[in-house]
Protein backbone atom coordinates (compact mmCIF):
# COMPACT_ATOMS: atom_id res chain seq x y z
CA UNK A 1 0.00 0.00 0.00
CA UNK A 2 1.42 2.85 -0.72
CA UNK A 3 0.83 5.76 1.85
CA UNK A 4 1.05 9.08 1.32
CA UNK A 5 0.43 11.91 4.07
CA UNK A 6 -2.66 14.13 2.52
CA UNK A 7 -2.89 16.89 5.43
CA UNK A 8 -0.39 19.91 4.16
CA UNK A 9 1.78 20.58 6.53
CA UNK A 10 2.74 24.92 7.07
CA UNK A 11 6.63 23.61 6.70
CA UNK A 12 5.82 21.92 3.14
CA UNK A 13 5.12 26.01 2.02
CA UNK A 14 7.75 27.36 -0.19
CA UNK A 15 7.52 31.85 1.10
CA UNK A 16 9.36 32.76 -2.02
CA UNK A 17 6.82 31.13 -4.22
CA UNK A 18 3.99 33.29 -2.58
CA UNK A 19 5.90 36.31 -2.35
CA UNK A 20 6.25 35.72 -6.12
CA UNK A 21 2.79 35.35 -6.83
CA UNK A 22 1.37 38.33 -5.26
CA UNK A 23 4.07 40.75 -6.92
CA UNK A 24 3.83 39.11 -10.49
CA UNK A 25 2.14 40.68 -13.14
CA UNK A 26 -1.84 40.17 -12.08
CA UNK A 27 -1.12 39.18 -8.98
CA UNK A 28 -1.08 42.13 -7.11
CA UNK A 29 -5.01 41.77 -5.78
CA UNK A 30 -4.44 37.51 -5.22
CA UNK A 31 -4.63 38.55 -1.08
CA UNK A 32 -8.27 40.30 -1.63
CA UNK A 33 -9.23 36.38 -2.57
CA UNK A 34 -12.32 35.32 -0.47
CA UNK A 35 -12.78 31.86 -1.09
CA UNK A 36 -16.26 32.74 -2.69
CA UNK A 37 -15.63 29.89 -5.81
CA UNK A 38 -17.32 31.66 -8.07
CA UNK A 39 -14.42 31.16 -10.25
CA UNK A 40 -14.80 27.41 -10.27
CA UNK A 41 -18.20 27.69 -10.80
CA UNK A 42 -17.89 29.63 -13.66
CA UNK A 43 -15.26 27.52 -15.18
CA UNK A 44 -16.56 25.66 -18.23
CA UNK A 45 -13.21 22.77 -17.35
CA UNK A 46 -13.15 23.10 -13.58
CA UNK A 47 -14.90 19.64 -13.64
CA UNK A 48 -11.60 17.81 -15.00
CA UNK A 49 -9.08 20.05 -12.89
CA UNK A 50 -7.24 18.25 -9.85
CA UNK A 51 -7.33 21.56 -8.03
CA UNK A 52 -10.81 23.48 -8.96
CA UNK A 53 -9.42 27.55 -9.58
CA UNK A 54 -10.63 28.40 -6.09
CA UNK A 55 -8.26 25.97 -4.27
CA UNK A 56 -5.58 26.65 -6.98
CA UNK A 57 -5.78 30.90 -5.64
CA UNK A 58 -5.33 29.57 -1.94
CA UNK A 59 -2.66 27.02 -2.42
CA UNK A 60 -0.50 29.91 -4.76
CA UNK A 61 -0.89 32.95 -2.22
CA UNK A 62 -0.47 30.37 0.72
CA UNK A 63 2.81 29.09 -1.48
CA UNK A 64 2.24 25.82 -2.06
CA UNK A 65 4.91 25.44 -5.17
CA UNK A 66 4.87 21.62 -5.88
CA UNK A 67 1.43 21.22 -5.71
CA UNK A 68 0.53 24.41 -7.73
CA UNK A 69 3.05 23.89 -10.64
CA UNK A 70 2.31 20.27 -10.94
CA UNK A 71 -0.73 20.41 -11.40
CA UNK A 72 -3.59 19.35 -14.23
CA UNK A 73 -5.62 22.88 -13.85
CA UNK A 74 -2.86 25.50 -15.10
CA UNK A 75 -2.85 23.58 -18.67
CA UNK A 76 -6.53 22.55 -18.81
CA UNK A 77 -7.36 26.15 -18.23
CA UNK A 78 -8.32 27.95 -21.80
CA UNK A 79 -7.51 31.62 -20.96
CA UNK A 80 -11.45 32.33 -21.87
CA UNK A 81 -11.57 35.05 -18.87
CA UNK A 82 -14.77 33.93 -17.16
CA UNK A 83 -13.42 33.13 -13.62
CA UNK A 84 -12.06 37.10 -13.95
CA UNK A 85 -15.25 38.23 -15.29
CA UNK A 86 -16.94 37.20 -12.47
CA UNK A 87 -14.19 37.49 -9.74
CA UNK A 88 -16.03 39.95 -6.84
CA UNK A 89 -12.73 40.87 -5.93
CA UNK A 90 -11.56 41.69 -9.69
CA UNK A 91 -8.84 39.30 -9.38
CA UNK A 92 -7.10 38.54 -12.25
CA UNK A 93 -7.33 34.67 -12.33
CA UNK A 94 -6.73 34.22 -15.62
CA UNK A 95 -3.31 36.16 -16.01
CA UNK A 96 -1.98 34.36 -12.91
CA UNK A 97 -2.58 31.12 -15.05
CA UNK A 98 -0.52 32.34 -17.69
CA UNK A 99 2.40 33.71 -15.20
CA UNK A 100 1.51 29.98 -13.53
CA UNK A 101 2.22 27.78 -16.55
CA UNK A 102 5.21 30.14 -17.91
CA UNK A 103 6.71 29.26 -14.88
CA UNK A 104 6.11 25.76 -14.74
CA UNK A 105 8.03 25.33 -18.33
CA UNK A 106 10.56 27.42 -16.66
CA UNK A 107 10.85 24.60 -14.08
CA UNK A 108 10.16 21.95 -16.07
CA UNK A 109 7.53 20.61 -13.82
CA UNK A 110 5.30 18.86 -16.80
CA UNK A 111 4.88 15.52 -18.03
CA UNK A 112 7.05 14.01 -20.80
CA UNK A 113 5.86 14.74 -24.60
CA UNK A 114 2.72 16.72 -23.11
CA UNK A 115 1.76 18.72 -25.94
CA UNK A 116 1.00 21.79 -24.34
CA UNK A 117 4.08 23.20 -23.66
CA UNK A 118 5.66 21.35 -26.98
CA UNK A 119 2.87 23.49 -29.07
CA UNK A 120 4.12 26.50 -27.10
CA UNK A 121 7.79 26.37 -27.83
CA UNK A 122 7.26 25.43 -31.48
CA UNK A 123 4.43 28.57 -32.19
CA UNK A 124 7.15 30.98 -30.50
CA UNK A 125 9.86 29.30 -32.81
CA UNK A 126 7.83 29.52 -35.66
CA UNK A 127 7.37 33.24 -34.77
CA UNK A 128 11.10 33.89 -34.48
CA UNK A 129 11.67 32.04 -37.75
CA UNK A 130 8.63 33.99 -40.24
CA UNK A 131 6.88 36.15 -37.85
CA UNK A 132 3.95 35.07 -38.86
CA UNK A 133 1.86 31.73 -38.11
CA UNK A 134 1.28 28.60 -40.64
CA UNK A 135 -1.38 26.59 -38.88
CA UNK A 136 -0.94 23.62 -40.93
CA UNK A 137 3.01 23.56 -40.26
CA UNK A 138 2.56 24.32 -36.60
CA UNK A 139 -0.08 21.03 -36.45
CA UNK A 140 2.56 19.15 -37.92
CA UNK A 141 5.84 19.72 -36.06
CA UNK A 142 3.74 19.80 -32.90
CA UNK A 143 2.50 16.30 -33.88
CA UNK A 144 6.10 14.79 -34.89
CA UNK A 145 7.52 16.10 -31.21
CA UNK A 146 4.48 14.54 -29.47
CA UNK A 147 1.79 11.87 -30.84
CA UNK A 148 2.83 10.93 -34.66
CA UNK A 149 0.15 8.21 -34.58
CA UNK A 150 -2.43 11.11 -34.44
CA UNK A 151 -1.24 12.47 -37.65
CA UNK A 152 -2.52 9.65 -39.60
CA UNK A 153 -5.97 9.95 -37.76
CA UNK A 154 -6.51 13.62 -38.67
CA UNK A 155 -5.82 13.33 -42.17
CA UNK A 156 -8.92 12.65 -43.69
CA UNK A 157 -9.35 16.56 -41.67
CA UNK A 158 -6.57 17.67 -43.57
CA UNK A 159 -6.89 16.61 -46.98
CA UNK A 160 -10.76 17.99 -46.78
CA UNK A 161 -9.35 21.04 -45.29
CA UNK A 162 -7.18 20.82 -48.56
CA UNK A 163 -9.48 20.72 -50.55
CA UNK A 164 -11.21 23.66 -49.50
CA UNK A 165 -8.54 26.19 -49.91
CA UNK A 166 -8.41 26.07 -45.60
CA UNK A 167 -4.66 24.81 -45.69
CA UNK A 168 -2.47 26.52 -47.48
CA UNK A 169 1.12 24.57 -47.97
CA UNK A 170 2.86 28.20 -48.74
CA UNK A 171 4.74 29.47 -45.26
CA UNK A 172 3.34 32.88 -44.29
CA UNK A 173 6.20 34.84 -43.75
CA UNK A 174 6.80 38.89 -43.11
CA UNK A 175 9.16 40.93 -45.86
CA UNK A 176 10.99 42.77 -42.50
CA UNK A 177 11.80 39.28 -41.05
CA UNK A 178 15.04 40.99 -38.86
CA UNK A 179 12.95 43.28 -37.18
CA UNK A 180 11.58 40.98 -35.04
CA UNK A 181 14.83 38.66 -34.22
CA UNK A 182 15.65 42.26 -32.87
CA UNK A 183 12.51 42.95 -31.30
CA UNK A 184 12.56 39.54 -29.60
CA UNK A 185 16.84 40.20 -28.67
CA UNK A 186 15.85 43.71 -27.26
CA UNK A 187 13.57 42.12 -24.56
CA UNK A 188 15.59 39.72 -23.26
CA UNK A 189 18.51 42.44 -23.31
CA UNK A 190 16.51 44.50 -21.33
CA UNK A 191 14.87 41.98 -18.88
CA UNK A 192 18.14 40.94 -17.83
CA UNK A 193 19.70 44.16 -17.57
CA UNK A 194 16.12 45.07 -15.13
CA UNK A 195 16.24 41.73 -13.48
CA UNK A 196 12.48 40.95 -14.47
CA UNK B 1 -12.09 57.45 -40.95
CA UNK B 2 -9.72 54.77 -42.59
CA UNK B 3 -8.41 51.57 -40.49
CA UNK B 4 -5.57 49.22 -40.77
CA UNK B 5 -7.11 46.11 -41.07
CA UNK B 6 -4.94 43.31 -39.09
CA UNK B 7 -6.18 40.04 -40.95
CA UNK B 8 -4.18 37.82 -38.45
CA UNK B 9 -2.72 34.35 -39.13
CA UNK B 10 -5.81 32.20 -38.99
CA UNK B 11 -7.30 34.75 -42.07
CA UNK B 12 -4.73 33.09 -44.45
CA UNK B 13 -5.22 29.87 -43.38
CA UNK B 14 -8.29 27.83 -41.88
CA UNK B 15 -10.31 30.69 -41.33
CA UNK B 16 -9.77 32.33 -45.77
CA UNK B 17 -13.86 32.56 -45.49
CA UNK B 18 -13.76 34.97 -42.40
CA UNK B 19 -11.52 37.43 -44.45
CA UNK B 20 -13.54 36.65 -47.87
CA UNK B 21 -16.68 37.73 -46.53
CA UNK B 22 -15.31 40.31 -44.17
CA UNK B 23 -14.02 42.57 -47.07
CA UNK B 24 -17.30 41.78 -48.96
CA UNK B 25 -18.89 43.39 -45.95
CA UNK B 26 -16.35 46.18 -46.25
CA UNK B 27 -16.96 46.87 -49.35
CA UNK B 28 -20.84 47.02 -49.27
CA UNK B 29 -21.29 49.18 -46.82
CA UNK B 30 -18.53 51.77 -47.66
CA UNK B 31 -16.23 51.07 -44.92
CA UNK B 32 -12.39 52.04 -46.24
CA UNK B 33 -9.69 50.38 -45.20
CA UNK B 34 -6.15 49.10 -45.69
CA UNK B 35 -3.77 46.30 -44.32
CA UNK B 36 -1.63 46.86 -41.58
CA UNK B 37 1.78 47.68 -43.01
CA UNK B 38 3.60 43.80 -42.77
CA UNK B 39 2.07 43.08 -39.87
CA UNK B 40 3.48 40.19 -37.67
CA UNK B 41 1.80 37.55 -35.09
CA UNK B 42 -0.01 39.31 -32.22
CA UNK B 43 1.40 35.93 -30.23
CA UNK B 44 -2.71 34.51 -29.27
CA UNK B 45 -2.94 32.89 -25.89
CA UNK B 46 0.19 30.20 -26.71
CA UNK B 47 3.15 33.04 -26.62
CA UNK B 48 1.76 34.90 -23.44
CA UNK B 49 1.75 31.35 -22.06
CA UNK B 50 5.52 31.12 -22.57
CA UNK B 51 6.86 34.35 -22.60
CA UNK B 52 4.71 37.31 -21.54
CA UNK B 53 6.99 40.50 -21.85
CA UNK B 54 8.29 39.08 -25.69
CA UNK B 55 4.28 38.55 -26.15
CA UNK B 56 3.87 42.44 -25.57
CA UNK B 57 6.20 43.91 -27.37
CA UNK B 58 5.28 41.41 -30.54
CA UNK B 59 1.83 42.66 -30.53
CA UNK B 60 3.07 46.55 -29.98
CA UNK B 61 4.87 46.26 -33.34
CA UNK B 62 1.50 46.30 -34.55
CA UNK B 63 0.17 48.49 -32.49
CA UNK B 64 3.05 51.39 -33.36
CA UNK B 65 2.64 50.43 -37.02
CA UNK B 66 -1.03 51.51 -36.71
CA UNK B 67 0.37 54.71 -35.01
CA UNK B 68 2.52 55.59 -37.44
CA UNK B 69 0.11 55.22 -40.20
CA UNK B 70 -2.34 57.19 -38.34
CA UNK B 71 -5.12 54.67 -38.26
CA UNK B 72 -7.25 52.45 -35.92
CA UNK B 73 -6.55 48.96 -36.08
CA UNK B 74 -9.51 46.64 -36.81
CA UNK B 75 -9.17 43.09 -35.69
CA UNK B 76 -11.23 40.33 -36.72
CA UNK B 77 -10.08 37.26 -34.65
CA UNK B 78 -10.84 36.79 -31.20
CA UNK B 79 -7.71 35.80 -30.42
CA UNK B 80 -5.86 39.00 -32.17
CA UNK B 81 -8.71 41.06 -30.59
CA UNK B 82 -7.69 40.15 -27.05
CA UNK B 83 -3.97 40.04 -27.41
CA UNK B 84 -3.50 43.56 -29.05
CA UNK B 85 -6.32 45.35 -26.57
CA UNK B 86 -4.76 43.78 -23.06
CA UNK B 87 -1.31 44.82 -24.77
CA UNK B 88 -2.63 48.66 -24.67
CA UNK B 89 -3.90 48.11 -21.10
CA UNK B 90 -0.76 46.40 -19.64
CA UNK B 91 1.70 49.23 -21.48
CA UNK B 92 -0.49 51.69 -19.81
CA UNK B 93 -0.62 50.05 -16.08
CA UNK B 94 2.86 48.63 -15.80
CA UNK B 95 5.67 50.91 -15.88
CA UNK B 96 8.14 47.56 -16.35
CA UNK B 97 6.09 46.52 -19.65
CA UNK B 98 6.07 50.01 -21.05
CA UNK B 99 10.38 50.12 -20.65
CA UNK B 100 10.38 46.67 -22.17
CA UNK B 101 8.47 47.21 -25.08
CA UNK B 102 9.31 51.10 -25.74
CA UNK B 103 12.83 50.16 -25.70
CA UNK B 104 12.61 47.41 -27.72
CA UNK B 105 10.47 49.21 -30.33
CA UNK B 106 12.85 52.38 -30.35
CA UNK B 107 15.46 49.59 -31.69
CA UNK B 108 13.58 49.34 -34.94
CA UNK B 109 12.88 52.41 -35.28
CA UNK B 110 9.26 52.72 -33.90
CA UNK B 111 7.15 54.28 -31.56
CA UNK B 112 3.63 53.61 -29.32
CA UNK B 113 1.88 56.76 -27.63
CA UNK B 114 -0.97 54.71 -26.99
CA UNK B 115 -3.11 57.53 -29.25
CA UNK B 116 -5.11 54.53 -31.26
CA UNK B 117 -7.97 52.18 -30.97
CA UNK B 118 -7.95 48.69 -31.50
CA UNK B 119 -11.72 47.53 -32.60
CA UNK B 120 -13.73 44.62 -33.52
CA UNK B 121 -16.10 44.54 -36.79
CA UNK B 122 -18.83 44.00 -34.72
CA UNK B 123 -17.79 47.19 -33.03
CA UNK B 124 -17.61 49.12 -36.31
CA UNK B 125 -20.45 47.78 -37.97
CA UNK B 126 -22.91 48.38 -35.31
CA UNK B 127 -21.70 51.44 -33.50
CA UNK B 128 -19.54 53.51 -36.69
CA UNK B 129 -22.32 52.53 -39.85
CA UNK B 130 -25.59 51.83 -37.65
CA UNK B 131 -28.72 49.35 -37.79
CA UNK B 132 -30.12 51.56 -39.94
CA UNK B 133 -27.93 51.89 -42.91
CA UNK B 134 -27.33 48.37 -43.06
CA UNK B 135 -31.38 47.46 -42.89
CA UNK B 136 -31.30 50.11 -46.06
CA UNK B 137 -28.67 48.25 -47.67
CA UNK B 138 -29.91 44.70 -47.44
CA UNK B 139 -31.32 43.09 -50.64
CA UNK B 140 -31.40 39.75 -50.13
CA UNK B 141 -33.18 39.41 -46.47
CA UNK B 142 -32.35 35.96 -44.67
CA UNK B 143 -36.14 35.48 -43.96
CA UNK B 144 -36.62 32.44 -42.13
CA UNK B 145 -32.80 31.54 -41.39
CA UNK B 146 -32.97 30.74 -37.57
CA UNK B 147 -29.03 31.30 -36.74
CA UNK B 148 -27.46 30.34 -33.23
CA UNK B 149 -24.86 33.06 -32.50
CA UNK B 150 -22.22 32.30 -31.03
CA UNK B 151 -19.55 34.97 -29.91
CA UNK B 152 -17.09 32.66 -27.91
CA UNK B 153 -14.81 33.78 -25.10
CA UNK B 154 -12.45 36.93 -26.45
CA UNK B 155 -14.32 39.11 -27.87
CA UNK B 156 -16.50 39.87 -24.86
CA UNK B 157 -14.37 38.75 -21.98
CA UNK B 158 -12.73 40.68 -20.95
CA UNK B 159 -12.01 44.08 -22.07
CA UNK B 160 -14.89 44.45 -25.18
CA UNK B 161 -16.43 47.89 -24.18
CA UNK B 162 -19.13 47.75 -26.98
CA UNK B 163 -21.11 44.79 -25.58
CA UNK B 164 -22.64 43.04 -22.07
CA UNK B 165 -19.97 40.75 -21.19
CA UNK B 166 -22.45 38.01 -19.77
CA UNK B 167 -25.28 38.74 -22.45
CA UNK B 168 -23.59 39.98 -25.95
CA UNK B 169 -26.46 41.24 -28.23
CA UNK B 170 -24.12 42.97 -31.25
CA UNK B 171 -24.50 40.18 -33.42
CA UNK B 172 -27.92 38.86 -32.67
CA UNK B 173 -29.14 42.72 -33.90
CA UNK B 174 -26.76 42.91 -36.59
CA UNK B 175 -28.11 39.38 -37.76
CA UNK B 176 -31.73 40.60 -36.86
CA UNK B 177 -31.12 43.50 -39.09
CA UNK B 178 -30.00 41.04 -41.91
CA UNK B 179 -33.60 39.47 -42.08
CA UNK B 180 -32.26 36.35 -40.03
CA UNK B 181 -34.11 34.86 -36.58
CA UNK B 182 -32.09 34.70 -33.89
CA UNK B 183 -33.14 31.73 -31.62
CA UNK B 184 -32.10 31.73 -27.87
CA UNK B 185 -28.63 30.39 -27.39
CA UNK B 186 -27.59 30.77 -23.39
CA UNK B 187 -24.13 29.24 -24.32
CA UNK B 188 -23.59 32.23 -26.50
CA UNK B 189 -20.34 33.12 -24.69
CA UNK B 190 -19.44 29.17 -23.33
CA UNK B 191 -15.90 28.42 -24.01
CA UNK B 192 -15.42 25.93 -27.35
CA UNK B 193 -12.43 24.87 -25.98
CA UNK B 194 -9.76 26.82 -28.35
CA UNK B 195 -6.69 24.41 -28.70
CA UNK B 196 -7.35 22.06 -26.10
CA UNK B 197 -8.49 19.88 -29.08
CA UNK B 198 -5.44 19.48 -30.55
CA UNK B 199 -3.61 18.86 -27.02
CA UNK B 200 -6.36 16.87 -24.83
CA UNK B 201 -9.03 15.59 -27.47
CA UNK B 202 -11.61 14.03 -25.10
CA UNK B 203 -11.69 17.08 -22.92
CA UNK B 204 -12.22 19.65 -26.10
CA UNK B 205 -14.78 17.29 -27.76
CA UNK B 206 -16.89 17.73 -24.55
CA UNK B 207 -16.82 21.22 -24.60
CA UNK B 208 -17.76 21.27 -28.77
CA UNK B 209 -20.65 18.78 -28.34
CA UNK B 210 -22.46 20.73 -25.87
CA UNK B 211 -22.68 23.65 -27.58
CA UNK B 212 -24.13 21.83 -30.83
CA UNK B 213 -26.60 20.09 -29.62
CA UNK B 214 -27.51 23.17 -27.52
CA UNK B 215 -27.90 24.96 -30.53
CA UNK B 216 -29.92 22.24 -32.45
CA UNK B 217 -32.08 21.86 -29.93
CA UNK B 218 -33.02 25.35 -29.46
CA UNK B 219 -34.11 25.09 -33.52
CA UNK B 220 -31.07 26.78 -35.20
CA UNK B 221 -30.20 26.26 -39.21
CA UNK B 222 -26.71 27.32 -38.89
CA UNK B 223 -24.46 28.79 -36.42
CA UNK B 224 -22.79 31.98 -36.85
CA UNK B 225 -19.63 32.66 -34.77
CA UNK B 226 -17.02 35.45 -34.86
CA UNK B 227 -13.82 33.48 -34.28
CA UNK B 228 -11.76 31.69 -36.53
CA UNK B 229 -11.01 29.36 -33.49
CA UNK B 230 -14.57 29.11 -32.86
CA UNK B 231 -15.41 28.28 -36.42
CA UNK B 232 -12.56 25.59 -36.91
CA UNK B 233 -14.01 23.35 -33.68
CA UNK B 234 -17.22 23.71 -34.01
CA UNK B 235 -17.06 22.25 -38.09
CA UNK B 236 -15.00 20.38 -38.17
CA UNK B 237 -15.24 17.79 -34.91
CA UNK B 238 -18.93 17.35 -35.22
CA UNK B 239 -18.75 13.47 -36.34
CA UNK B 240 -16.24 13.05 -33.62
CA UNK B 241 -18.61 15.09 -31.28
CA UNK B 242 -21.57 13.48 -32.28
CA UNK B 243 -23.00 9.58 -31.68
CA UNK B 244 -25.40 7.26 -33.33
CA UNK B 245 -28.12 8.23 -31.09
CA UNK B 246 -27.25 11.81 -30.73
CA UNK B 247 -25.93 12.56 -34.50
CA UNK B 248 -24.46 16.42 -34.73
CA UNK B 249 -24.89 17.97 -37.85
CA UNK B 250 -25.25 21.88 -38.51
CA UNK B 251 -23.39 24.54 -41.29
CA UNK B 252 -21.41 27.12 -39.18
CA UNK B 253 -20.13 30.28 -40.82
CA UNK B 254 -18.84 33.22 -40.12
CA UNK B 255 -21.02 35.95 -38.94
CA UNK B 256 -19.86 38.17 -42.00
CA UNK B 257 -20.68 35.50 -44.63
CA UNK B 258 -24.15 36.06 -43.08
CA UNK B 259 -23.74 39.58 -43.63
CA UNK B 260 -22.33 39.32 -46.91
CA UNK B 261 -25.00 37.16 -48.01
CA UNK B 262 -27.68 39.57 -47.33
CA UNK B 263 -26.00 42.61 -48.51
CA UNK B 264 -25.98 40.75 -51.83
CA UNK B 265 -22.28 39.37 -52.39
CA UNK B 266 -22.37 37.03 -54.89
CA UNK B 267 -21.69 33.28 -53.18
CA UNK B 268 -18.67 32.53 -54.71
CA UNK B 269 -17.01 35.55 -53.33
CA UNK B 270 -18.07 35.20 -49.66
CA UNK B 271 -16.08 31.59 -49.26
CA UNK B 272 -19.17 29.18 -48.99
CA UNK B 273 -18.11 26.61 -50.53
CA UNK B 274 -15.11 26.53 -47.71
CA UNK B 275 -17.60 25.02 -45.46
CA UNK B 276 -16.83 21.07 -44.74
CA UNK B 277 -20.55 21.55 -43.64
CA UNK B 278 -22.58 22.42 -46.64
CA UNK B 279 -24.60 25.58 -45.65
CA UNK B 280 -26.24 25.34 -49.33
CA UNK B 281 -29.07 22.99 -49.10
CA UNK B 282 -30.63 24.99 -45.61
CA UNK B 283 -30.40 28.27 -48.21
CA UNK B 284 -32.36 25.79 -51.13
CA UNK B 285 -34.77 24.96 -48.04
CA UNK B 286 -35.54 28.56 -46.89
CA UNK B 287 -35.44 29.75 -50.53
CA UNK B 288 -32.85 32.66 -49.97
CA UNK B 289 -31.24 32.56 -53.24
CA UNK B 290 -27.30 32.38 -52.81
CA UNK B 291 -25.93 32.23 -56.54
Amino acid sequence: MDLKRTVKFEADRDPEFARWISHTVGGERIRHCLQCGLCSASCPLSLYMDYTPRRLMHLSREGFKEEVLSSSSIWLCTACYACMVECPKKINITHLMYALKERAIDEGFYPKRFPIPVMAQQFCHMVRGSGRITESWLIVRVFLRTAVWRLIGMSRLGWKLLLAGRMPARKEKIQRQHEIEVLLDSVAATRKELAL
Amino acid sequence: MKCAYYPGCSLRGTGRAYEESLLAVFRSLGIEIQELDDWNCCGATTYLSVDELTSYALAARNLALAERDHMDIVAPCAACYLVLNKTQRYIRDYPDIKTVVSRALSRIGLEYHDRIRVRHPLDLFLNDIGLKAIVAKVVRPLKGLKVAPYYGCQIVRPYATFDNQRNPTSMDQLLEACGATVVSYPLKTRCCGGSQKGTLPEIGLHLIRYLIAEAQKNGADVIATVCPLCQFNLECFQKEAGSRRHPLSIPVLYFTQLMALALGAPAATIGLRRSLVPVEPVLTVKEIAYA
